[in-house]
């Protein structure tokens, strides 16, 4: 194998040029209602990309799309080199996600959870793996507790331990700080910044907190009514577009959206 | 198909049982109630009757197969809901499990604690009332196989109507055993249905093996064909569930029912 190149787990050899996600025309449509319009993006590795947009914008239902939760009306999802649609196990063994609204099972215990899913995702070395993701993320002494009894926050760090249990190359966080204290979500912050420098990872990370994607995207995309509205880099978008910061742009992006000017997605 | 997953799906179970009082209960408990009440309602028969019939044996001997069938289909069905109680689909479906290896995982399982249950029954059977299931010998394979089948492909055609109904249709499948128990002629030969019953009796594993049953216990050698044929139909039955399951999953994936799973989505 050649230096350049590397193996996944799911088995296949991607060149460092292949994104390690790559959406295509994606659409989904409810009946009636357009939930996701072509929507077209990339991620790189050791990127992370902000997915922005009001409630109802159509974030999560990209999300469940790359997850293979949901299947599209129209368009293609690729993870590292594995279509979604064809290939699912092999493109989800590199992928995890952490997401406010699905915790863990409460009546397991934090390393019951860990290992019951370790198992899932065919994780070698298990044990080591989970002593390490328990010391990472300050879980020890909760590991015999049952997740049901922990605080929101703690048990969003057990789901973010168990969204690292596979080493993903593709990490999927929908609100992951959102119950967390200041602290806490900085923590975390840190620790998720690290993984996409160091460990090469891509991140898909939507917030309502404009200050957390500020700090830590190094892209945003503003999405709205399911259409991809803006993309660019979110230190300079806001002056780009007249506004003093993300928050007021976001604002002014959910209430009138654009349709021209820099960095607008025809 | 990857044994870890599997070994995934199983080991959850396990960890909820152990940890849980109440799910280890319904293994020992309920079995040894139901043994104590129906060997004294069979042991009351043969003191009253005159009719030569052995109620022990046909009677007890019926409701200790029907309850491994019963339990083989509950076994299933409740490690499925404790996903839907966990609300853990998103979890759960978002990782590289196929559906093959879940649903493989819910029946190894299920055989887990029914065998345990099993054994349980068949000591208590044999110790308190003297049943001896020696006494349907070699046939005692081909009786105890189909009911296991039938009982699985049950379990996952369950399981396949909670994933499409939504989680409250649970108190739908529960009962299916006991509404098939009319057609699957536990307690009585298939001769006493109407005719209009028969044919469903037919299609039914469980029916042969009841009739397989008495024939032996009536000192008859049961024919080989209807018994061959129960093995085939319980096989039939867990390919079409499976198939049915593997269906219903495309669908709530396709219509985006799996991601909203946690509401109620009765339609």
């Amino acid at each position: 194998m050649s230096p350049d190149r590397a193996t996944t787990p799911g088995g296949a050899v991607d060149s460092p040029g292949t994104p390690v996600l790559s959406v295509r025309n994606l659409s989904k449509r409810y009946a009636r209602l357009l939930a996701v319009s072509e929507v077209s993006f990339n991620i790189r590795r050791g990127e992370i990309v902000g997915l922005l947009g009001p409630n109802g914008a159509g974030k999560t239902t990209i999300i469940n799309t790359v997850l293979g939760l949901l299947a599209p009306t129209a368009g293609a999802i690729r993870i590292g080199t594995r279509d979604i649609a064809r290939e699912r196990a092999a493109a989800l063994a590199r992928t995890n996600f952490a997401a406010v609204y699905a915790t863990l099972p409460g009546n397991l215990t934090v390393r019951q959870n860990l290992r019951f899913f370790g198992l899932i995702y065919a994780v070698r070395n298990l044990s080591a793996r989970i002593e390490s993701l328990l010391q990472q993320f300050d879980l020890r002494a909760l590991g015999e507790k049952k997740c049901g009894v922990l605080s929101s926050g703690e048990q969003t760090r057990v789901s973010l331990a168990k969204a690292l249990l596979n080493a993903p190359e593709l990490l999927l966080l929908d609100e992951p700080t959102a119950s967390l204290d200041p602290s806490a979500a900085q923590i975390i912050r840190t620790h998720i910044r690290d993984l996409a420098r160091h460990g090469g990872c891509g991140i898909l990370w939507t917030s309502h907190n404009m200050y957390e994607v500020e700090e830590v995207c190094d892209r945003v995309m503003f999405l709205s009514r399911g259409r991809l509205l803006l993309e660019g880099d979110p230190k300079r978008l806001p002056s780009e577009h007249g506004t003093r910061n993300l928050e007021e742009l976001f604002i002014r992006l959910a209430r009138e959206p654009l349709t021209h000017g820099e960095g607008a997605i025809p | 198909m990857k044994l870890q997953p599997v070994a995934g799906i199983v080991l959850r179970q396990l960890y909820l049982i152990r940890g849980s009082p109440v799910r280890v209960l319904p293994i020992f408990a309920w079995v040894a109630v139901d043994i104590v009440l129906w060997g004294f309602i069979t042991r009351y028969l043969d003191s009253v009757s005159a009719s030569g019939i052995n109620f022990v044996s046909t009677l007890l001997g019926a409701v200790l197969l029907w309850d491994l069938f019963t339990r083989i289909m509950h076994g299933i069905t409740t490690a499925f809901l404790e996903d839907v109680w966990s609300r853990n689909f998103l979890n759960l479906f978002a990782t590289p499990l196929r559906i093959s290896e879940y649903v493989t995982g819910l029946v190894l399982t299920s055989l887990a604690t029914s065998t345990l249950g099993l054994i349980i029954m068949l000591a208590l059977a044999t110790v308190c009332f003297g049943l001896s299931y020696l006494a349907l010998g070699a046939l005692l394979i081909p009786l105890l196989l189909t009911l296991t089948g039938f009982g699985i492909a049950l379990g996952i055609l369950a399981s396949a109507l909670v994933l499409r109904l939504g989680p409250a249709s649970e108190w739908l499948v529960w009962p299916l055993p006991a509404l098939l128990s009319p057609f699957a002629c536990v307690f009585y030969p298939l001769a006493v249905l109407p005719h209009w019953m028969r044919p469903v009796a037919y299609a039914l594993p469980p029916a042969y093996v009841f009739e397989g049953m008495r024939s032996v216990l009536g000192g008859r050698t049961p024919p080989a064909a209807p018994l061959a044929c129960a093995v085939l139909l319980s096989l039939a039955y867990i390919v079409a569930a499976a198939y049915l399951f593997s269906r219903v999953y495309r669908y709530a994936v396709r219509t985006g029912l799996l991601a909203r799973y946690s509401a109620e989505t009765v339609n």
